[in-house]
């Protein structure tokens, strides 16, 4: 009884804080946003108008909310600029996702099958690109990518080529690098799971009667499904997001969303738009994170 | 030794009248596995019988475990041959051989139910459906386990567990069973049921059970023989009683049950009696070995059960009185464990002797206590003689 007395308290205010930070850090900024994407465009400071101003009285902020329009939602779904926008980031997700997968399902399970003192070695080979600025990793990217860049060098040299290819600001440029920059997320949670895979199970499957190949797709793989979501989930979240890696590394002939909303925030200083295509973001995502959410509570009630 | 196994072979043809129930069902022919230098199985050769309960009992890193999984095929012999029905399975892969396994830990598929666990084996071996759904339902049965079919194995209680683990390696009707230790995970109570449930089962399938096991008293209930293993080498294959009762070695005479040894020398030989003179207990007067003794220096073992003790020595036996070894000494520990008592004799030379008696009757007035003289005595045929 005691001891309960003791950390009440401590235990009560720690489960507050993350609440506290949702609200603080989330919800309040997010209450923002949603007010500018219901607003107007304005030559002012800010930006838009309606302003709400305290200080006017009450039938002041009644009028400032009759104001709010739902115009610029209107927009995005008849503009063709943000439906292709949002449907790019979609395909480019989905597409650098798979390749995500069908590079890191086998580097994970390559990992989790090194005697138990390689694998922290492997791990830290994996992690290690962390210690760079991820800015930097791209235009190290730009660097070995460019005209007269390490690969055109290397590929003139070898005779492969007979003149420079272009890489830069194409789709498989940006490709290389999303893929580049996600891969450890892919790879850590797939990791994770088939380290914890009881080796016995795959010598029962055999005992059974399983070849390799078939104790593979019939035990490990099924087994592994937890940590492919995870990764998946954990990489397409973000990549349909994503800005700086298609910014530098794609051509400029079509956008994905995080580039067309820095467009209207920066370059058209059209807040209410931007605003309005980052709530209508935020709502495409809240599928894979309520799914993303749903495993990792799953996980913890197994593992307890 | 292709030659020779070629010889053999031939040998064997040439001999049709040999009986076919003779012929082991399984040969473990001069078996070596090597982990780097160290030889966890060492030119091991031993036969088992169709139809036989098998244990491999041993300490832990005796190899018994390796031995075992050389059998299932998670392991390839680095020399020898293993013959299962006349044919060297040695270099077989675990999912071609017609044996299975039963795991330690179970290693039950935790993302299939009970009833495709038990039909994973059967679909890998391409058995029809309808086959398959008789053939789980005959093992859910025979394993008691009716009602359970759709439960996920984290659903199920360890003694649960163990019944679908059995099933599992039972269904495809394996030449041999291996059961790595099966029961180490269950409680004392459960355990000893299963154990008798085990025998049942064996006996009432007529299959070949091959156990490996570090708990003796489970090797003694479940096994018709058992082979000791220690430092990757079989020291003696045995029944339960002979193992217990005819130790072949001083190292199995202390590793099955307790024993005590009395070390001496052999002084003389008359009449089926050998005289052996020893430091802590005077002269031992022990019923001679049926081996022949060749050393001089010899061990007197004697289980604590044949030493009896009593206030003046034993009740005069005319035909063995002269034979009867009489030791005198104080008790000096009294251990009641509820069917026998444990008591410690300490002899007059300073050596400890354990003496255990049953408790036959409920109020014991014979009990001795601490500090009680008393004489221990056990017959000649009560000793057993080991060389060093």
């Amino acid at each position: 009884m005691s001891t309960r007395n003791i950390f009440a308290r401590p235990a009560r205010l720690a489960a507050i804080a993350p609440w506290l930070w949702m609200l603080l850090f989330f919800l309040v900024p997010f209450g923002f946003v949603l007010k500018i994407s219901l607003s107007q465009t304005a030559i002012a400071q800010p930006p838009y108008v309606p302003v709400f101003d305290l200080t006017q009285g009450f039938a002041a902020i009644k009028a400032a909310l009759a104001a709010l329009s739902l115009d610029n939602f209107k927009l995005l779904v008849s503009d063709d600029l943000y439906v292709l926008s949002y449907l790019r980031s979609l395909v480019v997700a989905a597409v650098s996702t798979s390749i995500l997968l069908l590079i890191g399902y086998p580097v994970a399970y390559g990992m989790a099958r090194l005697p138990q003192r390689w694998q922290a070695v492997a791990m830290m080979l994996v992690i290690v690109p962390f210690w760079t600025s991820f800015l930097i990793r791209i235009y190290a990217w730009i660097n070995i990518l460019q005209h007269d860049g390490l690969l055109n060098k290397i590929l003139l040299a070898l005779h492969l080529v007979s003149a420079p290819v272009v890489w830069l600001s194409t789709d498989s440029a940006m490709y290389l690098g999303i893929v580049y920059s996600y891969l450890p997320f892919m790879i850590l949670p797939l990791y994770a799971t088939l380290a914890k895979m009881e080796p016995s199970l795959l010598e029962a499957a055999a005992d059974l009667g399983s070849s390799p190949r078939q104790a593979f797709w019939l035990v490990t793989f099924p087994l592994s499904l937890p940590g492919v979501a995870a990764g998946v989930l954990l990489c397409f979240i973000p990549i349909v997001g994503e800005f700086v890696i298609p910014d530098l590394l794609a051509g400029s002939d079509s956008l994905m969303i995080g580039q067309t909303l820095w467009l209207e925030f920066f370059t058209n200083k059209d807040w209410p738009v931007a605003a309005a295509a980052a709530v209508v973001l935020l709502l495409l995502l809240v599928l894979p994170l309520i799914l993303y959410d749903r495993l990792q509570r799953r996980q913890l009630e197994q593992a307890r | 030794m292709g030659l020779a196994s070629e010889m053999a072979e031939e040998f064997s043809k040439t001999e049709p009248q040999q009986d076919v129930a003779d012929i082991p069902l399984l040969r473990i022919d001069a078996a070596v596995k090597k982990f780097g230098t160290f030889r966890a199985v060492d030119r091991l050769s031993l036969d088992i019988r169709a139809g036989e309960f098998f244990a491999l009992l041993g300490p832990s890193g005796c190899g018994k475990t390796t031995l075992l999984r050389m059998l299932a095929g998670f392991e390839t012999p680095d020399e020898g041959r293993i013959l299962l029905g006349g044919e060297d399975i040695a270099q077989m892969l675990p999912h071609q051989r017609p044996v299975n396994m039963m795991f330690q830990n179970y290693a039950l598929f935790p993302h299939l139910s009970v009833r495709d666990n038990i039909a994973f084996g059967l679909k890998r071996a391409g058995m029809p459906r309808p086959q398959i759904d008789i053939r789980v339902a005959e093992m859910v049965a025979l394993v008691k386990l009716e009602g359970l079919e759709k439960r996920r194995p984290d659903q199920l209680s360890g003694g649960q567990k163990q019944r679908v683990a059995l099933a599992r390696s039972l269904a495809r009707r394996p030449r041999v069973l291996l059961l790595d230790e099966p029961l180490a995970a269950l409680d004392k109570k459960l355990r000893e049921s299963t154990q008798f449930e085990l025998m049942e089962l064996q006996r009432r399938l007529g299959m070949t059970f091959v156990i490996v096991t570090h708990d003796q008293e489970e090797a003694m209930t479940v096994a018709d023989r058992i082979g000791v293993m220690d430092s990757g080498r079989l020291e003696q294959v045995a029944t339960p009683r002979e193992l217990y009762e005819a130790p072949v070695s001083r190292w199995v005479a202390e590793f099955v049950g307790d024993i005590n040894i009395l070390e001496g020398q052999l002084e003389t030989r008359e009449a089926g009696r050998l005289m052996v003179s020893t430091r802590d207990a005077g002269t031992i007067t022990v019923a001679e070995p049926r081996h022949a003794v060749t050393k001089a220096t010899l061990c007197v073992a004697i289980r604590p059960e044949k030493v009896k003790l009593s206030r003046r020595g034993p009740v005069s036996d005319a035909l063995h009185s002269h034979a009867i070894n009489r030791l005198e000494g104080v008790v000096t520990d009294v251990s009641y464990l509820g069917g026998v008592t444990s008591y410690k004799v300490k002899l007059d030379s300073g050596a400890v002797l354990r003496s255990s008696m049953a408790n036959t009757a409920r109020i014991d007035i014979d009990a001795y206590s601490a500090s009680q003289r008393v004489v221990a005595w056990f017959t000649p045929d009560d000793c057993v003689v080991l060389e060093q």
